[in-house]
C-alpha cells in the first residue's frame, strides 16, 4: 500500500521509552487539559512530532508544531501542505508523526482538511466515528498559504469547515532554497529578490495574511510565535475550541534563509515582537482585536518598544539595510512598522487609549 | 450457448425512470451511500452537482456536500475524505478536469478509491461546451480506472459498479466514469433502476477501508486516518522506494481487469444487464473483415449503420472499448484476430501524432499473427455530430481500402466531417 510504514524506534540509550504514537482507542472520551507546567508537559504529554525528523538545527517550524500539539485536546488529524515540514518529517519508510497525518499537495491543504472534516461529520452521522470530536489541524508554510494555497484557504474559511489552520511563516520559499513569497518582508534578500545595484531585495511589503483571514469573519484569528510559547499554546486551544474555521499566523524563523546563527531563532522571534514588526494579537467577531502577551505589555508601556534595527541586525538577509547609504530605506521601514502598530493600537480594544 | 439464468431482480421488477445522463449518475450516487461529495459546477456536468445538492438539502442522503471553490479543491477534498475512510465522489468536465489533474495522480498514488464522473467535453481553446474526448485523454496516465459508457442506462449502472471496482481489496484505485457531454448528459432516456437497499447490498454496505500491515503496530490496521492507529499518508518517497510503490499501483491496475469483468457479471446476475465482458463490447466482430473500434455514445450510431451494411452482406463489425484504462489489450488482439482492416475512431487527437485509442489498438495488434491494416479516424471535435451518413461514407471508404489491400502512409490518419 502506498505510503505507510512506521518503524518502532528505541533510543540509543536502552533505558529510555521508545517513541510512542498518540493512540486514542475507539470510544475513549478524554479531554486533555491545557497544561503549562513544563515538567508535567514533558512527562505526561506526547508531542505530535517525534524525534528523528530531519528539519534543520535551528528551524522554528518543529517548535510551532510541538507547542501546538501540546495544546491538542484529544484525537487530532494533521494535514500539512508540501514544504520543509512535510518533506523533512515523513521520508518513507519513516515518519515523525505520532498522530494521523496526511499530505496531499502544495496548494490544497485547506481543501484536504475541509474534506476530512466533512468526512468526520458524515461518519459520525451514521455511527462510524467512535469519538466525541476529532480535531483537524493544518500546518502550512507561507508559500502554501499566502500564495499558491490562498484560494483553497479562503474557500475553506468561507464554507465554515471546523478546521484549525496554522501558518508557519518563515517568510520565503525555504524548501526550494529561499525564494521570495507573498510573506517575505520588504527589502529582504532572497534568491529571487537578490540585493543588486538597482533593486535592494524584495521591493514589496508582506501581505497582511492574518487580516485577510479576519476579513473572512471566521470565529478565531491570531498571531503567535514559538518564542512566546504559552501564548501560542493558549491560542491553539482557543482555535480548536471554536466551532468553525480558525487561523493562527505563527512566525517561524529559518536560520538558513534569514541568515542568522542557529541558536538565535528564539531571540530573533522575540525581537520581531519587541520591535512590533510582528505584534501578537487575537481576534474574534465578538471581541475584535485584542493584544496579547508581550505586545500587550508594549502597548501599556511604549518604552518597551525597540527600534526595527534590533530585529534586522541579527539577520544577514537585511544586512544591506544597515549600511550608511541605505539609511533612508531603514527609516521607511521603521515608519511602516510604526504606522501599522499605531493602527493596531487604535483597533485593539484592550490597548490603553 | 447456455441459456442465461433469470436475474435476481429482473428488468420488469425494476423501477423505470425518465432521466438524462447527469440525473442518472446523481441517482446512482444517491443510492451508493456516498459520504462526501465535493464538486464545482461546469457545463455539461452541472446537473449532477445540482441534483446532488437537492438530494442533500432534502435530507435524502446522509452525505456532506462541499460546494468547493474550484475543481482542484473538490478533488483535494475527496482525497481527504477518502483518507478518513469515507466513500467520496466528485464530477467534472473539460477545464475542470484539467484543473484537478494534479490531484488525480495523488488520489491514485495514495490508493484512495474515489469515484469521479467525467462528462466529456472539449478542452479550450477555442472555448467550447460540447463533447469530445480531449479531456478524458488528458487524464489517460493519471492512474484512474477509466470506463466509457454508451448510454444513460450504462451511466447509471457503471456509476454503481465504479464504487465496487474502486473499493475492491485487490484494486484500491480511483475510478472515472466517462459519459459524453450533451449526447448523454442532457438526453432523456427511460432507464431501469434498482431499489436503494439492493444497491447498498451490491456494494456490501458503506465503504470499508482495506487492512495494511504496519510494522510498528505488529498487526494489520485500517488504511485510514484513524486516531486509534495513527498512520502517515502521503509521505515523501525517493529513489529508494518510489519505484516499488508505483509498481504496486501498476499491478493493481492490471488486476482491476479481472475485477471489472467480475463486477460486470455480478451486475448481470442481479439486473440482467451487462456490457460485453465489462472491458470490451463487440458487435459481430469475430467474422468481420472490417472492424470499427470506438468509445462512448457514438458507438450506437456506428452500430446502427453497421447493421444495415451487415444486412447487405458486408462483413463489418464494431468493437466498443468500455475500459480505456486498464486497456484490455489481450481481448482486443483476440477479437481482432480475423479482421483485415481496423478503423479506430478517436474523438481527440494529440497534434503531431494520432488519436490515443488508435495508438493503444496499434500496440495491442503489433504482436498479432495476422496484423490488419490500421487506420485512424478523428471525428466529432468540439461536439460535431457523427451522422449515420458520415459513418456510411466511412464504411464505403474502408471497403475501397480493403479491395486495394493497402493504405498509403499519408492517409492512415483521416478527419471525418471537417471542412476545407
Amino acid at each position: 500500500m502506498g505510503g505507510v510504514r512506521i518503524q518502532p524506534r528505541t533510543s540509543a540509550r536502552g533505558s529510555e521509552q521508545p517513541y510512542r504514537v498518540l493512540v486514542f482507542e475507539p470510544g475513549e472520551r478524554k479531554e486533555l487539559p491545557l497544561e503549562f507546567n513544563l515538567r508535567k508537559l514533558a512527562s505526561e504529554r506526547g508531542s505530535a512530532l517525534l524525534p528523528g525528523h530531519r528539519m534543520c538545527a535551528g528551524c522554528a517550524a518543529p517548535l510551532v508544531v510541538k507547542l501546538a500539539s501540546l495544546a491538542f485536546r484529544g484525537p487530532t488529524i494533521v494535514v500539512t501542505a508540501t514544504g520543509c515540514l512535510e518533506v523533512s518529517t515523513t521520508i518513507y519508510p519513516y515518519t515523525s508523526w505520532a498522530v494521523p497525518w496526511i499530505h496531499n499537495a502544495f496548494e490544497n491543504a485547506a481543501a484536504t482538511a475541509g474534506g476530512i472534516e466533512a468526512a468526520i461529520k458524515a461518519l459520525r452521522k451514521t455511527g462510524r466515528m467512535p469519538y466525541e470530536h476529532v480535531d483537524v489541524v493544518v500546518f502550512a508554510g507561507d508559500g502554501g498559504t499566502y500564495d499558491i494555497g490562498l484560494q483553497a484557504l479562503s474557500g475553506m474559511a468561507e464554507r465554515g469547515h471546523d478546521v484549525l489552520y496554522i501558518l508557519y511563516d518563515n517568510e520565503a520559499y525555504m524548501n526550494t532554497g529561499i525564494q521570495r513569497s507573498g510573506g517575505t518582508p520588504k527589502y529582504a534578500w532572497t534568491t529571487t529578490s537578490p540585493v543588486g545595484s538597482v533593486l535592494l531585495g524584495k521591493m514589496e511589503h508582506k501581505k497582511p495574511i492574518a487580516e485577510i483571514m479576519v476579513a473572512h469573519r471566521i470565529p478565531y484569528v491570531a498571531t503567535a510565535t514559538p518564542a512566546h510559547w504559552a501564548d501560542l499554546m493558549r491560542k491553539v486551544r482557543k482555535g480548536l475550541e471554536v466551532n468553525g474555521p480558525a487561523f493562527i499566523h505563527a512566525l517561524s524563523s529559518c536560520n538558513r534563509g534569514w541568515r542568522h546563527e542557529e541558536d538565535l531563532s528564539i531571540e530573533v522571534m522575540r525581537r520581531a515582537v519587541d520591535t512590533c514588526y510582528f505584534p501578537l494579537w487575537e481576534w474574534t467577531p465578538g471581541t475584535g482585536y485584542l493584544l496579547t502577551d508581550r505586545s500587550l505589555a508594549i502597548a501599556r508601556n511604549p518604552k518597551l518598544k525597540k527600534p526595527i534595527e534590533s530585529f534586522l541586525e541579527l539577520q544577514g538577509r537585511f544586512r544591506h539595510l544597515l549600511k550608511p547609504e541605505n539609511r533612508e530605506l531603514l527609516k521607511q521601514l521603521q515608519e511602516y512598522v510604526d504606522t501599522a502598530w499605531e493602527d493596531l493600537l487604535r483597533r485593539a480594544s484592550n490597548a490603553p487609549k | 450457448m447456455k441459456r442465461p439464468e433469470t436475474p435476481i431482480y429482473p428488468c420488469e421488477k425494476q423501477i423505470a425512470v425518465n432521466v438524462n445522463g447527469d440525473e442518472a449518475i446523481a441517482y446512482a450516487v444517491k443510492q451508493s451511500y456516498v459520504d462526501v461529495i465535493a464538486a464545482y459546477p461546469i457545463t455539461p456536468q452541472t446537473i449532477i452537482v445540482e441534483k446532488l445538492s437537492e438530494l442533500v438539502a432534502d435530507g435524502e442522503m446522509h452525505s456532506e456536500f462541499i460546494a468547493a471553490e474550484s475543481e482542484h479543491s473538490a478533488m483535494s477534498a475527496i482525497v481527504g475524505a477518502a483518507a478518513v475512510g469515507a466513500r467520496a465522489f466528485t464530477a467534472t468536465s473539460s477545464q475542470g478536469l484539467a484543473l484537478m489533474i494534479e490531484i488525480l495522480y495523488i488520489a491514485s498514488g495514495l490508493r484512495l478509491p474515489v469515484v469521479l464522473a467525467v462528462v466529456n467535453r472539449a478542452l479550450s481553446a477555442p472555448i467550447n461546451i460540447h463533447n469530445d474526448h480531449s479531456d478524458a485523454y488528458l487524464m489517460r496516465d493519471s492512474g484512474f480506472v477509466m470506463l466509457f459508457v454508451e448510454s444513460v442506462q450504462e451511466a447509471y449502472d457503471t456509476t454503481i459498479q465504479a464504487f465496487k471496482i474502486a473499493e475492491h481489496p485487490e484494486v484500491q484505485l480511483p475510478v472515472s466514469i466517462h459519459m459524453d457531454g450533451f449526447f448523454l448528459s442532457h438526453t432523456m432516456e427511460r432507464i431501469n433502476v434498482l431499489p436503494d437497499q439492493m444497491v447498498l447490498e451490491f456494494l456490501g454496505g458503506p465503504r470499508k477501508p482495506v487492512k495494511v500491515r504496519v510494522d510498528y503496530y505488529g498487526e494489520e490496521v485500517d488504511y485510514k486516518l484513524d486516531p486509534a492507529r495513527p498512520l502517515s499518508i502521503g509521505n515523501l518517497a525517493l529513489y529508494d522506494y518510489y519505484f516499488e510503490i508505483k509498481m504496486s499501483q501498476i499491478i493493481a491496475m492490471r488486476r482491476s481487469e479481472r475485477v471489472i469483468r467480475d463486477v460486470n457479471e455480478e451486475w448481470h446476475r442481479l439486473t440482467g444487464r451487462r456490457y460485453g465482458n465489462g472491458l470490451v463490447e463487440p458487435y459481430r466482430v469475430e467474422d468481420s473483415d472490417i472492424v470499427i473500434v470506438s468509445m462512448g455514445s457514438s458507438t450506437g450510431t456506428i452500430r446502427s449503420v453497421v447493421k444495415r451494411y451487415r444486412e447487405r452482406g458486408l462483413r463489418v463489425g464494431v468493437l466498443r472499448v468500455r475500459s480505456y484504462r486498464p486497456f484490455p489489450e489481450r481481448d482486443i488482439a483476440d477479437l481482432l484476430r480475423n479482421a483485415q482492416l481496423v478503423a479506430v475512431m478517436d474523438k481527440a487527437i494529440g497534434p503531431g501524432s494520432y488519436g490515443a485509442l488508435y495508438q493503444d489498438v496499434a500496440t495491442a495488434l503489433y504482436h498479432s499473427k495476422n496484423r490488419p491494416i490500421l487506420v485512424n479516424y478523428i471525428y466529432g471535435l468540439g461536439g460535431r455530430d457523427l451522422s449515420p451518413g458520415m459513418v456510411s461514407s466511412m464504411i464505403e471508404e474502408l471497403q475501397g481500402d480493403l479491395k486495394r489491400g493497402y493504405v498509403e502512409e499519408d492517409v492512415r490518419l483521416r478527419f471525418l466531417g471537417v471542412r476545407g
